[in-house]
């Protein structure tokens, strides 16, 4: 729990009445973006996104293993998330809190709703052996939104992944199948303003929060309302317009990082 | 057999080149992360380590506050991708021992008394390893501790050294070679391994494990070694905070 002073709040509040915020940018506007690629050589891919101060590195681990059941032509994906003691003086270690499995959950989710990865192709031999594809995503600093640019490290880290078939005796290594990503775009709401990218100050003051993960068609994929407040039907419309507005400038930023 | 690779050849030149005394590259940068009260990242041949910093601030829970000094809690964790092979996330009992060990080295370092009932909880975060890392996570410490503005009596600093190529081609014994900062095949086939961590100024251990194989003789060059080993990346990690804060002067 951390307490916010009313003075600040009210500053806060003040400022985005204006359509202003703490560090110029305007409502809709994410912070600076920077996304850098294979900087884990253990790792299969790897990737550290920074969204202003805001810290996360990504990194996927494949193995071999055997398939669900139900699911016996298709790969596995499993995604954790460490709110590392390391990022902010609130985390702290031990097992994932609630907040770390959501993180990781909604992260999934976009991954998986969007079929970035193509699990089929995942299949090595049927109801016997398929690939594992574990993403784990560390935070690193924490400075607000922490979704996005966990979900950004892990599309990174994914979208410059090598199969380690080698390792495995299973031919020579190569790029892990990939179709379109979801980007996802979170926002807040406080005193009936909607902001873009919240900084930890703002995401202190936030009565809800969503994220909305949309494809290149412009199609949504995923979507996570947080916190107490509510949205009305307007606000949602609004808010998927922005994060679909957002959603274009990230994702050519993703490619270009990955070289596509 | 893999065992039987040769670690050192003829002319003392090892399997990446190195000369026997010779340290991996390093890197330090202070003050990468913006929460935390002091930070560093470190490079140091393929390890790539993260500390931070935080406190002093109050203890919690409360039966561990000491009434007369701060406790001084590090915590090594190691990325799940940071491995060939997957580690599964969360302690295990080696990073409980190198956490332990650690938190005891620096807690020499830290003047403690002038915090009772306080923590400084210094966070050392593996993303990449390849041999060395409590050293590597221990120095990359020392700098966010200095970071932080922690009083401290000196930058405590880690190095190990060992021993290398007993085993010739057919497996027989032979000399064997004392070596300094050990990489992942030495490591791993190499026939023992002294990492040690000093305060620089006074020359004082504040870390010694060893395992493996050394005669009293052995034992001694290579305690020697890894002190020198420490003594040059002692000042690596000044330059590293000196560079930090000259940058912070410079107007733009």
């Amino acid at each position: 729990m951390t307490i916010t002073s009313s003075i600040k709040r009210d500053y806060l509040y003040n400022l985005a009445k204006n359509g202003k915020r703490q560090d110029g940018r305007d409502l809709f506007k994410f912070r600076n973006i920077t996304i850098e690629t294979d900087l884990i050589s253990k790792a299969e891919g790897s990737a550290r996104v920074k969204i202003g101060n805001t810290q996360v590195v990504a990194g996927i681990k494949m193995n071999v293993g055997e398939p669900y059941p139900d699911t016996p032509n298709s790969g596995v994906i499993t995604t954790a998330a460490e709110l590392n003691p390391l990022a902010s003086p609130d985390f702290e270690s031990g097992p994932p809190r609630e907040d770390a499995i959501e993180l990781a959950r909604v992260v999934d989710r976009g991954i998986r709703e969007s079929g970035v990865i193509e699990l089929d192709k995942l299949c090595i031999e049927p109801k016997e052996k398929i690939w594992i594809v574990f993403i784990d995503i560390h935070i690193i600093d924490y400075d607000g939104n922490l979704f996005d640019a966990a979900s950004l490290a892990a599309l990174a880290a994914i979208l410059t992944t090598k199969v380690p078939a080698k390792r495995f005796d299973l031919g020579e290594d190569y790029p892990l199948p990939v179709k379109d990503p979801a980007i996802s775009c979170t926002s807040v709401k406080f005193n009936d303003v909607l902001i873009m990218d919240p900084s930890l100050d703002e995401e202190e003051i936030a009565e809800a929060r969503i994220t909305v993960a949309t494809d290149s068609n412009g199609d949504i994929r995923a979507m996570q309302k947080g916190l107490k407040g509510s949205y009305t039907v307007d606000e949602i419309k609004k808010i998927i317009k922005v994060s679909l507005d957002n959603g274009v400038e990230i994702r050519k930023k993703l490619f270009e990082s990955v070289g596509k | 057999m893999e065992s039987d690779i040769k670690l050192i050849d003829a002319d003392g030149k090892r399997l990446d080149g190195r000369k026997i005394d010779e340290l991996r590259k390093i890197k330090i940068e202070a003050g990468v992360l913006h929460r935390a009260d002091g930070s560093c990242y470190l490079e140091w041949g393929g390890n790539k380590v993260v500390a931070a910093v935080y406190g002093p601030r109050e203890a919690i829970p409360r039966h561990s506050q000491n009434p007369l000094k701060a406790i001084v809690r590090a915590r090594y964790n190691m990325a799940a991708f940071s491995v060939e092979d997957r580690k599964r996330p969360g302690p295990d009992r080696r990073s409980r021992e190198i956490s332990k060990v650690t938190s005891e080295a620096l807690e020499k370092i830290v003047l403690t008394d002038k915090f009772p009932r306080a923590a400084i909880d210094v966070n050392i975060e593996v993303l990449e390893a390849e041999a060395g890392t409590r050293c590597a996570g221990l120095t990359a410490a020392g700098v966010a501790l200095a970071d932080a503005g922690i009083p401290m009596t000196d930058i405590p600093v880690a190095c190990a050294a060992g021993k290398i190529g007993s085993n010739d081609e057919n497996g027989k014994k032979t000399g064997g070679h004392v070596v300094l900062d050990l990489g992942k095949r030495e490591d791993n086939f190499g026939d023992a391994d002294l990492p040690i961590a000093i305060s620089p100024r006074t020359g004082e251990i504040i870390l010694l494990q060893m395992d493996g194989h050394l005669t009293l003789e052995e034992f001694d060059q290579a305690l020697t070694l890894a002190i020198k080993g420490c003594n040059i990346i002692s000042e690596i990690q000044k330059d590293a905070l000196l560079e930090k804060y000259q940058k912070g002067l410079e107007v733009d």
